[in-house]
């Protein structure tokens, strides 16, 4: 029986993950409706519950891959891996117009520079104080600190270790949370409760879940405003971490 | 038909990652130089193109929209996959950084919202608060 079972699963590994995925996520989303009464978003605690199964995975058979490790569960590994990775990615661009972007204006499209590169110079620094020093490690981290999918990207772009590239997601699922859960809190510390503000916070924040769920718990109304621009950063991220950004931290520390 | 629109998606993204690597080999370093991000520029504007001259059919968006919707299911898996174990001790590198970030740029978030000149946003912001 059970060897049947484990037949059938290691001979279609992709649609095992299929299934593990959407349970996972399943779990996830109700956890996120009756926990947080939906605070904390869905994805955030999936993404969660993934490293946690990584974990075991992990320590289950010593191996560096996470779930993948374990041979019935191996199409993790490809679901998650680079390939389709990459093409999901660059498929969340459509939808996005640049004559959207025209309406945040000159302050929005300067708020979601700044976002990037600020994010990335302060991923940086704390990397630096922990001690890493290459290149690829830092701009790994650092990209992850502007979202969690900058990270890994960038990560596999340059050659970044698993370790790190874990890192930059955590480091971004850290940010993401965090904006979900304190944005209704500092929102009226920060002025946050016009179009204007709420597009320069989506630009300066991006990440994307963070952004509409902060936004949500503050004004729904201003959930929009702040996905013009949060819609256009990971895409920015994406484009500048491992060129221009990469470059530079490669120059600066070899 | 379906597989236009996912065959556009990756047309777009061999292409990127093609340039990507030109870059990388142009530039002396061993990276995909900013390829998937060139990808996206890529799908954004051909996308743009094509529906302005409604060349873009519903199938074909659908095929798009399909993948799009299929990436935070992919992040899970991706984040499945990592070496988590061997990353523990990033644990609080990854808290401090992630914090960091969050409050700096809040701090910044008024600094921006003041600046700019009057332009069409400005009207809009006027009609808000008129409702």
């Amino acid at each position: 029986m059970f060897e049947i079972i484990s037949k059938v699963f290691t001979d279609n590994p992709l649609i095992v993950s299929f299934a593990i995925v959407g349970a996972t996520m399943y779990i996830a989303y109700f956890l996120s409706n009756k926990l947080t009464k939906g605070r904390i978003h869905g994805s955030a605690i999936a993404i969660i519950l993934g490293l946690m199964l990584a974990y075991i995975g992990g320590v289950s058979t010593g191996g560096t891959k996470g779930l993948s490790d374990i041979s019935i569960f191996a199409g993790i590994g490809l679901m998650g891996g680079g390939m389709l990775r990459d093409f999901a990615i660059v498929a969340t661009s459509f939808g996005a117009s640049f004559d959207e972007i025209k309406k945040a204006g000159f302050s929005g499209v300067a708020s979601l520079f700044i976002g990037v590169v600020l994010s990335f110079v302060i991923g940086v620094i704390i990397a630096l104080m922990f001690g890493y020093t290459d290149a690829v490690s830092l701009t790994t981290i650092g990209a992850g600190t502007a979202t969690y999918i900058v990270g890994p990207v960038t990560g596999a772009a340059i050659g970044a270790s698993s370790e790190v590239i874990t890192i930059s997601i955590a480091a971004g699922l850290v940010k993401s949370i965090l904006t979900m859960i304190g944005t209704p809190m500092v929102a009226k510390y920060i002025g946050l409760n016009n179009p204007r503000s709420a597009m320069v916070y989506g630009g300066l924040l991006g990440t994307t879940s963070g952004v509409a769920g902060g936004l949500a718990a503050t004004d729904p109304k201003l959930v929009p405003y702040g996905a013009v621009t949060a819609t256009f950063y990971t895409g920015l991220g994406c484009l500048m971490a491992p060129s221009v950004l990469f470059l530079m931290t490669k120059a600066i520390f070899g | 038909m379906v597989i236009f629109g996912v065959s556009l998606l990756a047309v777009c993204m061999l292409v990127g990652v093609f340039l990507g690597e030109l870059f990388g080999l142009a530039l002396g370093v061993q990276a995909n130089i900013g390829g998937v991000g060139i990808a996206m520029l890529m799908l954004v504007l051909i996308v743009d193109y094509l529906n302005k001259r409604n060349k873009l059919s519903k199938p074909a968006q659908e095929g798009l929209s399909f993948w799009s919707a299929m990436y935070i299911p992919i992040v899970i898996a991706m984040a499945a996959s990592q070496n988590v174990a061997g990353a523990l001790d990033g644990g609080p590198l990854a808290i401090v950084a992630g914090v960091a970030c969050v409050f700096i740029s809040w701090s910044l978030v008024p600094l921006l919202s003041k600046g700019g000149s009057k332009d069409s946003l400005y009207e809009e912001i006027e009609q808000e608060k008129v409702i």
